[in-house]
């Protein structure tokens, strides 16, 4: 009980005191899992879209694959990227290896298959209830799985929230391709990890606290942009034509 | 072969199965242009797959569908989908799915809701209508599209009373001159609007009449038992 106390006075101070390190830490978790999301759902989001309002021969097979990266564990993702960048990799030639880039490639892979698989699932549902009305306006299989994805968008908030807090919680793919160099690639979970293998408990709780703390300040942050822009859509102020 | 202008579908033998189950059966059926047809039956008699296989939204399992192309079409569902944008924004969808700039696309939509008489409610939510509200605001989604051919899936079977009558009226206006196939179970309605009557159980299709020969006479009766019963079931 004192351990946890202990943590959330030391989370309190360090939060209170503007630390420098800590700040910089949280700064870069932040950067490095968002840059991630926006690429996986750059990406997962048209091709999770395309395969919940799309049918083709091997689709299942396809989704099956998909369903199983779901369980990669980081480590695995952490471990192809890092072969893949190592100097005898396929992309050492990047230098990219125990840098931001490195970090950023190996979260949005990582977090790839939530966006696809929850977006797949979303726009099928939408598909099966409506997605006739949408095909017989004119729209074409890839225009009907945007559409019907954008019409989602609200449901699709929750995609992104999950896959950041995926992102931003996972420890092995960073730890293994970013190196946890001080100053450089230390992001908020492999702090944690340090600071618990050289026995500061503490200190690594109140770390765990903060991660916490943003999460459910992100949260708290897309969950009011939803409920604000449902409201807006319901008093139908939203999209409006030229007067 | 000199081509029939004024076919505009010609089912041969059509099938259409959900896995093993037989939506339709051999349907054999030519549908002129201008002709306003009612499909009648009960719950699950295929009147929906019909219109579904007329508009292409569904493929046969076996047979074949001759379609006229040139014709333009449109379909109008029992329960419209309304997408999470303003009224005007629906409608112009289907516009700009067609190629039209989003800007006119909207003009022009404007125009539609303002002649089914939502013009005033055309920046709102499309959610926030009322039921009556959304399926007018579907027969403008159909309507501002110019079609030749007009599809409807029971469109007034969810309204109550008042709103069924508004749409009814608007339906028979904006239609004039177009090509309807609609399916029903307002029998008051069929006489209305359809000029010919046909009738479907199990996805067959057993009577197939003029609408006077269909309601008056003892044509039904003596030919059609079965569709003769159901009319008699629906009236009583």
């Amino acid at each position: 009980m004192t351990t946890f106390t202990d943590s959330a006075t030391t989370a309190l101070q360090l939060i209170a005191s503007f630390d420098a390190g800590l700040l910089a830490i949280v700064g870069r978790s932040l950067a490095v899992s968002a840059t991630a999301c926006l690429l996986a759902c750059a990406f997962g989001l048209v091709a999770g879209a395309w395969l919940g309002a799309v049918r083709f021969a091997g689709r299942d097979v396809l989704l099956a694959l998909l369903n199983t990266f779901l369980a990669v564990p980081s480590v695995v993702v952490g471990l192809v990227v890092y072969l893949l960048l190592s100097r005898s990799g396929l992309l050492g030639f990047l230098g990219w290896l125990f840098s931001f880039k490195a970090m950023v490639v190996a979260q949005a892979l990582l977090v790839l298959p939530v966006v696809t698989a929850l977006t797949r699932q979303s726009v099928e549902d939408a598909q099966n209830r409506h997605g006739e009305q949408i095909t017989s306006l004119g729209a074409g299989p890839l225009l009907r799985s945007l559409i019907l994805a954008w019409d989602e968008r609200y449901a699709l908030l929750t995609v992104l929230i999950a896959s950041f807090g995926r992102a931003i919680s996972e420890v092995g793919a960073v730890m293994i391709v970013g190196g946890n160099i001080d100053g450089f690639t230390r992001v908020m979970t492999t702090a944690i990890a340090l600071e618990t293998s050289k026995g500061d408990l503490p200190l690594a709780l109140a770390l765990g606290l903060i991660l916490l703390g943003v999460v459910l300040l992100l949260n708290a942050l897309v969950g009011g942009l939803r409920r604000w822009r449902e409201r807006r859509d319901g008093a139908g102020l939203g999209d409006v034509v030229p007067a | 072969m000199a081509r029939d202008w004024a076919m505009l579908y010609r089912l041969e033998a059509a099938d259409v199965r959900f896995g093993h189950v037989a939506a339709l059966s051999n349907i054999n059926l030519t549908i002129q242009t201008g002709e306003r047809i009612a499909l009648i039956g009960g719950n699950g008699s295929g009147k929906s797959t019909l219109l579904r296989l007329l508009h292409a939204l569904v493929a046969p399992s076996s047979g074949q569908v001759h379609h006229d192309g040139s014709q333009a079409q449109a379909m109008l569902f029992q329960r419209p989908y309304m997408l999470r944008t303003s009224a005007v924004n629906n409608v112009a969808l289907g516009l700009w799915l067609r190629g039209k700039r989003w800007r006119d696309a909207q003009a022009q939509a404007l125009i539609a809701l303002q002649r089914v008489g939502l013009g005033d409610v055309a920046r709102r939510g499309a959610k926030t209508l009322s039921g009556g509200q959304q399926q007018r605001l579907a027969l403008a989604r159909a309507w501002v599209l110019q079609p030749q051919v007009l599809l409807l899936d029971e469109p007034t079977a969810s309204l109550d009373p008042h709103a069924k009558r508004e749409v009814e009226a608007l339906l028979a206006e904006l239609s004039a001159g177009m090509t309807l196939v609609f399916a029903s179970h307002n029998l008051g309605q069929v006489k209305r609007l359809a000029t010919r009557v046909i009738y479907l159980e199990q996805g067959r299709v057993l009577a197939d009449l003029a609408t006077s020969d269909f309601f008056e006479g003892p044509l039904l009766q003596t030919q059609h038992p079965e569709a003769h019963l159901f009319v008699k079931g629906e009236v009583s």
